[in-house]
């Protein structure tokens, strides 16, 4: 009840989904849009914050609401709760930061059905009190965004030969100009970001032995 | 308090709770919408000078658009001038009548090189709708430049549309062959057999907006080729 803002119990809240509960490589959700969006890293990132905020927020609002939520209609409420929070936050990239939204566009939809949003207020805020479901959101969605930018990072630099839509691999390796370097196609395809988040929780589980299933 | 799994507490929890999000959601919409609005406005007028080779930035579209784009004006598909708000006209919705009762909007743009005269096209992609701009030089032929952008195609695959590694080899390309046939541009792969100057590159990857693409342009300039043929004596 009393605990400090910052107490050991509520950082673990942020650093966990970073590692031994990584809502990615661990609870496995959220992997749809893992697979769809990384395929060059500015749209990972776009999509990594505005889940972030969405879910920080929804974890919020349906800690302060968790009383009074009647039991059989729950998920439609989260579901209302995370849609209208979405909305409204294209609404006012569109009116606001107009060329960032653009970028969004696809990914609005997604945000409303990545199963992070849900699976934190069913398991999370639906049962603890605002500011640590609020730590929770954002712990959670660094956990996500920190899979997504390193997904995000491999495809686009091999994929493409840019980082951020900057060139990073020299035009006179490739091949057309007369060099030795091809881009790997595959790393554009949706597959392939299947494969290297297999890498990641293959290695990840390497250097940490304790989620290694019996 | 009441039951909180009762019949009467769920109906009221889920009547308030709609009413409630959804008159946020309205009045949000409703307070942003004139802004919104103008935000479209200027990313159509970029669009247009993108596609005659001007860039700008959403703070000095409006001035160098007052500048440049001389003439708007709309034209049926029998090559004719007819009455009606050019910049405002929804593609979409011309798109979808009669093709006798069509306005298709035509903007005339002063640059360094003489008019050329932009054409807005409208068509479909992979996930949704795609659109762009093409400059037609005054022999009404010669493509000038050309701007597509889309709503929702794939980063790093359909989404290539939008860049100017796929827009910038349709300069110089020709829409009709040598006997006054309308060919349009064939968006092709390597290997494809198609006259080298009617063919720009498909992107891998993406097939289907490339080929939407494609069709998009044949259709639309097939729309415009009574005003195009007219315009060409």
């Amino acid at each position: 009840m009393s605990d400090p803002l910052f107490s050991k119990k509520h950082l673990k809240l942020l650093t966990d989904p970073l590692n031994s509960s990584n809502p990615i490589t661990v609870q496995v959700l959220g992997i749809c849009s893992a697979l769809a969006v990384t395929a060059q890293l500015k749209p990972a990132v776009v999509m990594a914050l505005s889940v972030m905020a969405v879910l920080a927020f929804a974890n919020v609002i349906i800690s302060l609401l968790r009383n009074t939520i009647p039991n059989r209609i729950r998920i439609i409420v989260q579901l209302v709760v995370i849609a209208a929070l979405v909305i409204l936050v294209d609404q006012v990239l569109k009116a606001y930061v107009y060329d960032v939204s653009k970028q969004l566009s696809v990914f609005v939809g997604l945000i409303i059905t990545n199963c992070i949003l849900m699976g934190r207020l069913e398991a999370f805020a639906l049962g603890n009190r605002p500011w640590p479901s609020f730590l929770d959101g954002i712990g959670n969605g660094a956990g996500y965004s920190v899979i997504l930018i390193i997904v995000g990072f491999f495809r686009e630099l091999f994929g493409s030969g840019t980082l951020w839509g900057f060139r990073i691999i020299p035009e006179s390796w490739y091949i057309t100009n007369g060099g030795f370097y091809a881009n790997n196609g595959m790393m554009i395809l949706p597959p392939m970001a299947l494969i290297v988040i297999g890498i990641i929780i293959w290695v990840q589980r390497m250097r940490n032995r304790k989620l290694i299933e019996e | 308090m009441m039951n909180r799994n009762g019949n009467t507490y769920t109906f009221l929890y889920a009547a308030v709770m709609v009413v409630l999000v959804a008159a946020v959601l309205a009045s949000v919409s409703i307070a942003l919408k004139p802004r919104q609005k103008r935000n479209y406005e200027i990313e159509k007028k970029q669009s247009i000078l993108a596609s005659v080779n001007i860039e700008t930035t959403a703070k000095t579209a409006e001035k160098i658009y007052a500048e440049k784009v001389v003439k708007e004006y709309l034209v049926n598909t029998k090559g004719e001038v007819i009455e009606g708000d050019a910049f405002n006209t929804d593609l979409k919705k011309e798109r979808a009548k009669a093709p006798d009762k069509m306005a298709l909007p035509v903007f005339e743009c002063q640059t360094d090189d003489g008019i050329k005269y932009v054409l807005p096209v409208r068509g479909t992609g992979l996930w949704g709708p795609i659109w762009g701009f093409i400059a037609l030089n005054n022999d009404m032929n010669t493509i000038y430049g050309a701007t597509f952008d889309h709503e929702g195609e794939t980063p790093g695959l359909g989404a290539e549309i939008s860049t100017p590694a796929f827009q910038e080899p349709f300069k110089g390309k020709t829409i009709f062959d040598k006997s006054g046939k309308l060919i349009s541009i064939i968006v092709a792969k390597a290997g494809q057999s198609a006259p080298a100057e009617h063919k720009v590159d498909a992107i891998s990857g993406g097939t289907i907006t490339s080929k939407g693409l494609q069709k998009m342009l044949f259709d639309d300039f097939t729309s415009y080729k009574a005003f195009l043929t007219k315009k060409k004596l």
